[in-house]
């Protein structure tokens, strides 16, 4: 493309069927404890 | 609202498409001609819109891109989840993976920002016994389901007040794990005041990640951190910490900060860190009611938003030199994070993960803790308030009316419950300062990636 560069990114449509196992890390156990992010964290099933 | 979020940032042009996830680096007409194309607009009225600015080639060709992208579901992407997520949250067994254990509600330091208030958490000092802690890892266990993965974050106050304990829980774990089929990930968070070689060792060996506590730059650190005597905490921990560090190799674990009203200029703690040798570093702005003078408030947004420019720039810059390190906020995982049903259903507070107090109490989590309001049951007896389970498994981003509108909804999950019951006295309210400074890391994670893809 001439104009448009695009990351190489998941779609997340993609993750509603295979998603939701539950197996991922809980968010606060990681180092925050104060705030909510979950957007860092990994799929355990990439 | 759109379905889009753009933003500049130096020379880059970064456009997010919500709820694809799809992130777009866009040249001036491709990025200009965006909310006509959104507001429904045809190509010809685009063209004579922006026709004093691009010629109509340079115009029809972006526009041409744009669509091709649009086809391929990777702009203006329509929000199907809300289905999905709701069928999810009802249909999905309630089980237990994640426990903060407050193996020790007592600390040998006074921070001042402490929510635990220096350890105690509105209640007595008090250390977990084994018995209690055993009991807990007895009641995840049976809670659990079919989950293999269970957490164990051993938290305070300081938990090394109760070392014995902690070493005694993690052998008892690794005995269940077998039978059960599970597999224990252990985490420790600690001040660093009592560590030593023979508890390094066993972390080492035991504990998937620790936190260590330090808050940048030595008097930044002291003013916030001291020791109940008075006396600052910094040099006492410092060795110990870039020790510890190396011998996990400089992964699995975060040295983790706290900033306040005091260190607006928290970019240099973050970078004073980095040049001490950590490579895995986290900083956290400061919880606190707006009536306490080290509170972060709303004229300090603009300041504090700066910062996080300027430590992205400064990271951009030292990941092209080879000497990068992790800011933990500013991690993203584009290729391989979360799926949808984690990204919109939160932290699993109050249902996935609860908090243990050292007399087995359950809460919603560690925030919570010592709120008789929130009090869930406890270890012998298990849940004894189903409502507030089925009260804190209601929390998703479409029961959050402030994240209906909001780009970063897929990033933080419709925030902490605890900050917005705090600061609103509704779990599902939004602590509005939180979720400013949440955009913004967001947009920091993101142009970070964009100018190393470069």
């Amino acid at each position: 493309m001439e104009h448009i560069r695009t990351l190489n990114t998941k779609s997340l449509q993609t993750t509603v069927k295979k998603g939701g196992c539950g197996e991922c890390q809980t968010s606060c156990q990681s180092a925050c404890k104060t705030s909510c992010t979950v957007g860092n964290q990994s799929c355990e099933h990439k | 609202m759109s379905l889009i979020h753009r933003y500049q940032s130096k020379d880059l042009r970064i456009v997010l498409d919500i709820n694809s996830g799809s992130i777009h680096l866009m040249d001036e007409v491709a990025y200009e001609l965006l909310p006509f194309m959104e507001e429904g607009l045809s190509v010809e009225e685009t063209v004579s819109r922006l026709a004093g600015s691009y010629s109509e080639d340079q115009i029809r060709s972006a526009w041409s891109e744009c669509r091709d992208l649009a086809d391929s579901r990777m702009l203006f992407t329509k929000d199907i989840y809300e289905p999905a997520i709701d069928a999810y949250t009802q249909n999905r067994q309630p089980v237990v993976k994640a426990l903060c254990l407050h193996i020790a509600h007592d600390c040998n330091l006074a921070c001042r920002y402490c929510f635990a208030s220096e350890g105690e958490y509105h209640g007595e000092r008090a250390l977990m016994s084994f018995e209690t802690g055993k009991k807990a890892l007895d009641f995840l266990v049976a809670n659990s389901g079919a989950r293999k993965n269970l957490e164990v974050d051993f938290f305070g106050g300081e938990p090394l007040m109760n070392w014995k304990v902690v070493k005694e829980l993690v052998g008892y774990g690794r005995s269940l794990q077998e039978s059960h089929g599970k597999n224990f990930r252990f985490t420790l968070t600690t001040n660093g005041t009592l560590l030593n070689d023979e508890i390094m060792d066993f972390c080492n060996r035991e504990m998937g990640n620790v936190v260590l506590s330090i808050d940048g730059r030595q008097e930044v650190h002291d003013r916030m951190r001291p020791f109940r005597g008075g006396q600052g905490s910094y040099e006492r921990i410092l060795p110990k910490f870039l020790r510890f560090a190396e011998l996990r190799n400089q992964e699995r674990y975060y040295v983790r900060g706290t900033f306040t009203h005091y260190n607006l200029d928290f970019s240099k703690d973050v970078l004073h860190l980095a040049d001490l040798g950590f490579k895995q570093i986290s900083m956290e702005p400061v919880v606190a009611p707006e009536t306490e003078d080290y509170a972060i408030r709303r004229e300090d947004l603009p300041r504090i938003l700066e910062e996080y420019d300027k430590l992205a720039d400064e990271m951009i810059r030292r990941e092209k030199e080879g000497r990068g390190f992790t800011f933990f906020h500013f991690m993203i995982d584009l290729t391989g994070g979360p799926c949808v049903y984690k990204r919109l259903s939160g932290c699993g507070s109050g249902t996935e993960y609860l908090a243990v107090t050292p007399a087995g109490e359950l809460y919603p989590c560690h925030q919570f803790a010592g709120e008789e309001d929130f009090l869930m049951g406890n270890v012998e007896e298990g849940i004894q308030r189903p409502d507030l389970v089925e009260k804190f498994g209601s929390l998703n981003v479409y029961t959050r009316p402030s994240c209906q509108d909001c780009f970063a909804r897929f990033y933080c999950s419709g925030g902490c419950a605890a900050n917005a019951f705090h600061f609103t006295g509704d779990l599902k309210g939004n602590y509005e300062i939180g979720c400013q400074l949440q955009r913004k890391r967001i947009e920091c994670a993101i142009r970070i990636k964009a100018a190393l893809s470069e």
